[in-house]
């Protein structure tokens, strides 16, 4: 049983080298890490108890900030679009996060959704800057400096995109170990004994904020330059709704658990729809509900289980605080 | 006579037609364990919490060291030096004791390197030490949601004590706590204070940890105070044995 703890590896190992079998699935793929790394941004305010059922803004904010750039310049790097999108969506962040801070629960969700609606219409209403409900077209650009043909920038899109989400994980893993991150736990659990710490709340949520739509934003730019196109359906509710049903898919509040549920999520969604093209999103509900019946703690939680059921008295380990 | 740390000035409050605070006047001297006792509804919560900034008083001053924090918020007056334990321990539950306090003591040394796990911070080994003084070292790994109150009032005096405060105010430290062990508790929070050096007013309802643990005890009643003076004093005033103690 012991391979049970390589199992994420040989997973990371299996998505890398699918492409290489199957080709034209690394746009899927592509897709699934971009969503991943905005799901990643959902899971770090779960971590303080807060759903943000408007999180598409800063995908869709990205999104839109590589097209423009790319439109304004006539072509740019990717290493800068990416770049931009991230700063950009912090930035909007840390304006939008000022006052959701301040808000809690139903509140704190309700808010960024009213937010994101209002980008939304933005985008779909200013048709002369946006292209309206058409979007905007984004070409291809060049890769840390070299100009690659279509299907070598996207094979080397996509193992960028793998590369920036293992250290997405890693950076959020890092965070969310450190101080700030166990005072953004704190939030969830005793608001009051942290204010009584000298800690505001508020300032690390809100840092916790920038950083989740900076991620956000990074899944935005790389979707943004998968797709070859921007449209308005990028900052839809639904597709906040969508982030949020693939952190609890993938394991609420867990940092691999974001890709994990993102890759499964892109795959059932697209053989779904291929195999069953009326009722796929029927088909993901189901899947959903066998998730939140059987296995609550999503795919990370099935796999902690595992473990435990390989491992179970494994000693020398200091005990793991519950999530 | 030790110089004043804590000034308590003509405080007032109200809630509906209760008077909580009615003129409170009231100095804390450095290095005193002061008690503060009085029949519920009396106002003492009331005055630690106006301390403490969870209440602004409708009238009145708080002065700390010399410095009005009358209206500031509770987590400025944390970091100027005052620290609470409160009645019903205030912990983050779903973390064990140890992160509990290393929170504490990052607060302290505002360490927030967003890639330093909270467990690696250097203040793990004081922290210990702090357990220690408080017989609780045993748990430093345990969940706080699974220890007994008794043992969670304790750590929540110890998470108060990892800020390294100048004052410690805390709100009945051994309710809830079985008469035998409360004596034992005591003196391990008194130990603790005398060897962190820090000054503490508690609120107790049981005489004898008053008689035994206070310096100075002052008597509430109806928002007012009625009598301060050291316990031998007070507690034998024939105006506070009938009012509060009830003889």
């Amino acid at each position: 049983m012991r391979f049970v703890r390589f199992l994420p590896a040989v997973l990371v190992l299996a998505v890398a080298l699918l492409p290489l079998a199957v080709p034209w699935l690394k746009i899927i793929l592509t897709v699934a890490l971009a969503k991943g790394l905005a799901v990643l941004g959902v899971v770090v305010l779960l971590r303080a108890g807060q759903v943000s059922f408007g999180h598409a803004m800063f995908f869709a904010a990205s999104a839109y900030s590589a097209a423009f750039l790319m439109q304004g310049f006539g072509g740019m790097d990717l290493a800068v679009l990416l770049l931009a999108g991230m700063l950009c969506s912090g930035a909007m962040g840390a304006v939008i996060g000022l006052f959701v801070v301040r808000y809690r629960y139903i509140f704190f969700g309700m808010l960024n959704l009213a937010f994101s609606m209002v980008l939304y219409a933005l985008l779909e209403k200013m048709f002369h800057v946006t292209g309206g409900s058409d979007g905007m077209a984004v070409g291809r650009p060049t890769y840390f400096g070299f100009e690659l043909e279509r299907t070598a920038f996207e094979t080397a899109l996509f193992y960028s995109s793998l590369v920036l989400a293992g250290a997405a994980c890693w950076c959020v893993h890092r965070f969310l170990r450190s101080p700030l991150g166990e005072a953004l736990s704190a939030i969830r659990t005793n608001e009051t004994r942290l204010e009584y710490l000298g800690i505001s709340a508020r300032r690390v949520l809100l840092i916790a904020y920038v950083l989740s739509a900076a991620l956000a934003g990074l899944g935005g730019a790389v979707i943004a330059v998968n797709q070859g196109v921007v449209t308005p359906d990028l900052g839809y509710w639904i597709r906040s709704g969508e982030f949020v049903f693939i952190a609890i898919l993938g394991g609420a509040g867990n940092v691999l658990g974001a890709f994990a549920g993102a890759l499964v999520y892109e795959l059932v969604r697209f053989y779904a729809a291929a195999m069953a093209a009326d009722v796929w999103q029927m088909i993901l509900g189901f899947v959903l509900l066998g998730i939140i019946l059987f296995a609550s703690r999503g795919f990370v939680g099935l796999y902690q289980d595992l473990v435990a059921v390989a491992a179970p008295d494994r000693p020398g380990r200091e005990r793991e605080p519950k999530r | 006579m030790s110089a004043i740390l804590l000034e308590a000035r003509n405080l007032c409050i109200s809630f509906g037609g209760v008077q909580a605070a009615d003129g409170i006047d009231l100095d804390v001297r450095d290095g005193e364990r002061l008690a503060i006792i009085g029949p519920n509804g009396a106002g003492k919560t009331t005055f630690l919490n106006i301390c403490t900034g969870y209440l602004t008083p409708a009238a009145g001053s708080v002065r700390f060291r010399g410095r009005d924090i009358t209206a500031l918020a509770p987590r400025a007056i944390t970091r100027m030096g005052i620290a609470r334990a409160f009645q019903s321990p205030q912990l983050f539950h779903e973390q064990c004791v140890i992160d509990n306090l290393l929170l504490a003591a990052a607060a302290r040394e505002r360490a927030w390197n967003p890639f330093r796990p909270l467990r690696e911070r250097p203040e793990r080994d004081e922290m210990v030490t702090l357990l220690e003084l408080f017989g609780l070292a045993e748990h430093a790994a345990s969940m706080v949601d699974e220890l007994p109150e008794g043992t969670r009032k304790l750590i929540d005096i110890a998470v108060a004590l990892a800020l390294r405060p100048q004052l410690l105010l805390m709100d009945e430290p051994t309710s809830g706590v079985s008469s035998l062990e409360k004596f034992r508790i005591m003196d391990l929070l008194v130990n603790a204070l005398a060897v962190q050096g820090v000054t503490s007013v508690f609120v107790e309802h049981d005489m004898e940890m008053v008689e035994r643990y206070a310096d100075r005890v002052a008597v509430w009643s109806s928002g007012r105070i009625q009598s301060v003076g050291p316990p031998d004093q007070v507690l034998t005033d024939p105006a506070v044995m009938r009012d509060v103690i009830g003889v």
